[in-house]
């Protein structure tokens, strides 16, 4: 590697550290953080008896998981402006992660909720407990040990997902690394610098998992 | 479990039980009249009628499949039935009258406490906090009261030393008596068990029958579906043995398995009593 690259990549290094902590990162725990508020939404109307409710939230998640994300990210930025809504890059970036999480992590979360067995809801409910307490306090906490694993694998990806955000004009970490490459024609340093960016906040988050995994366990025999 | 007679009668985990220790009423607290459900083409009940007077410990014995478990479940609604009426205390629903509400079914399984085969204790509460669950989550009671009676109740089975226990470092006997605790946590007027027993070791039968013996001893209103015939003997005021889905024998536990009139019940209780027979 010679000077000139070093020097690059050393310049480089402030900009795209900020690019992640100040767009990548939040960009990934607005997204993910909505995705799961909506998600648990749907996920609890696909279980609803009431067939038109549980056929829109299916319907829901069927457009999601069947169409490309940077298409949805196209169609959210560059479509809607043709219908009269127009987002600023962020904002719209935002929209189209969190529908994304919440088609996703809706299904993760209606089978940790179903693999609560049915006792559980009949014993909250013999002692006095309606629906929402029984969701609450008992159903959820027991659900989110099984949901922990496969929602950390969907942070994971939208970490790395949120890099399509570079393609409508979120000056995220890919495309600070794109911005800074360009001029040298030096795309495997900066690029390389980029990946072991994306890389360590993935494993930052895979020891979060660890923990919150460990802490679940606290009430299941060693 | 003998020093579990004095806790009853102290402090609030009494106000239930000495509010049976009036005069004996005339009306029964429970009655079920016409019950009938079906799975499809498979009627598991046809109408069942009984009654169950305040104070009186029933016992529901019969083959497995006789609906036993499913007249129990309707007692709260666990169990939709099809037709028939329950009625517990004020509270009374007609299933034949569709829909039955959320609120009916809400009002009629306050009424009662229930102890499931397999304990549905919370695994992610601690013993404590299972005891609680129905006073303060659900019933907004104040907590530091709840709890205090919640170990009055724990006192009461046996278990005072694992209120901070979680459901797994206990034995089957003892999930079952906190279970049980549970149960009386939210006062109820009637307990309900459904084969407390059938999934337990057998060498840890016998703690959760003493327990339940106890609170039949202090006057608690119970109806019981098991197999244990020595302990519907000693405790029950009546006996329903209930085959194909309708009571074929009813009585007194010496009517109904000490002389048996009819065939099948002769037939069950032997098949039971000398299974190697």
């Amino acid at each position: 590697m010679n000077e000139q690259t070093t020097q690059l990549i050393l310049d480089a290094l402030g900009p795209l550290l900020r690019a992640t902590v100040t767009t990548t990162i939040p960009l990934t725990i607005i997204s993910f953080v909505l995705g799961l508020v909506l998600a648990l939404g749907v996920a609890l109307m696909r279980l609803s008896s009431v067939r038109a409710v549980s056929s829109v939230a299916r319907v829901y998640v069927s457009l999601v998981r069947g169409t490309p994300l940077l298409l949805q990210l196209f169609i959210i930025y560059y479509g809607l402006p043709a219908m009269g809504v127009r987002f600023d890059p962020f904002p719209a970036a935002v929209l189209a992660f969190t529908l994304n999480v919440g088609g996703y992590a809706a299904e993760v979360i209606r089978s940790a909720i179903l693999s609560v067995p049915k006792g559980q809801w009949e014993a909250a409910s013999t002692v006095g407990m309606g629906y929402v307490t029984t969701l609450r306090r008992v159903v959820l906490p027991q659900a989110a040990r099984t949901a922990i694993p496969p929602l950390s694998n969907t942070l994971i990806s939208l970490v790395k997902d949120t890099s399509l955000a570079s393609t409508i004009q979120v000056t995220e970490l890919l495309r600070v690394a794109q911005e800074a490459a360009a001029p040298t024609y030096q795309f495997f340093a900066l690029y390389g610098v980029a990946a072991v960016y994306y890389w360590v906040v993935c494993l930052v988050l895979s020891a979060v998992q660890s923990r919150l995994e460990e802490r679940q366990n606290r009430y299941v025999s060693a | 479990m003998t020093e579990s007679h004095t806790p009853l009668r102290s402090t609030c985990a009494s106000s239930a039980i000495s509010s049976r220790s009036t005069a004996p009423q005339p009306d029964p607290l429970v009655s079920v009249s016409g019950l009938a459900k079906s799975f499809g083409d498979h009627e598991v009940l046809r109408s069942i009628d009984f009654e169950v007077a305040p104070g009186s410990v029933t016992v529901l014995v019969g083959p497995s499949g006789s609906g036993k478990t499913t007249v129990l479940r309707s007692l709260n609604a666990l169990e939709v039935a099809d037709a028939g009426v329950v009625r517990i205390g004020d509270v009374e629903v007609d299933f034949a009258q569709r829909p039955v509400t959320r609120r009916e079914v809400a009002t009629l399984r306050a009424q009662s406490g229930m102890v499931f085969q397999s304990h549905h204790l919370f695994p992610h509460l601690t013993v404590l906090e299972n005891v609680t669950a129905g006073p303060v989550l659900a019933r907004r009671r104040d907590r530091s009261e709840s709890e205090a009676e919640a170990h009055e109740l724990l006192r009461l089975v046996g278990l005072a030393e694992k209120a901070g226990a979680y459901p797994y470092q206990l034995s089957g006997g003892q999930q079952q008596r906190v279970g049980i605790a549970r149960a009386l946590a939210v006062r109820p007027q009637l307990m309900l068990f459904d084969e407390p027993t059938s999934a337990l070791d057998p060498e840890l039968v016998g703690e959760v029958l003493v327990v339940m013996k106890d609170l039949a001893a202090h006057g608690w209103t119970m109806v019981v579906v098991t197999h244990e015939i020595r302990f519907a003997q000693q405790v029950a005021d009546q006996v329903l043995f209930m085959d194909g889905g309708v009571v074929v024998e009813r009585g007194t536990p010496d009517e109904v398995l000490t002389r048996p009139r009819t065939e099948r019940a002769r037939q069950f209780l032997h098949r039971i009593l000398d299974p190697l027979d």
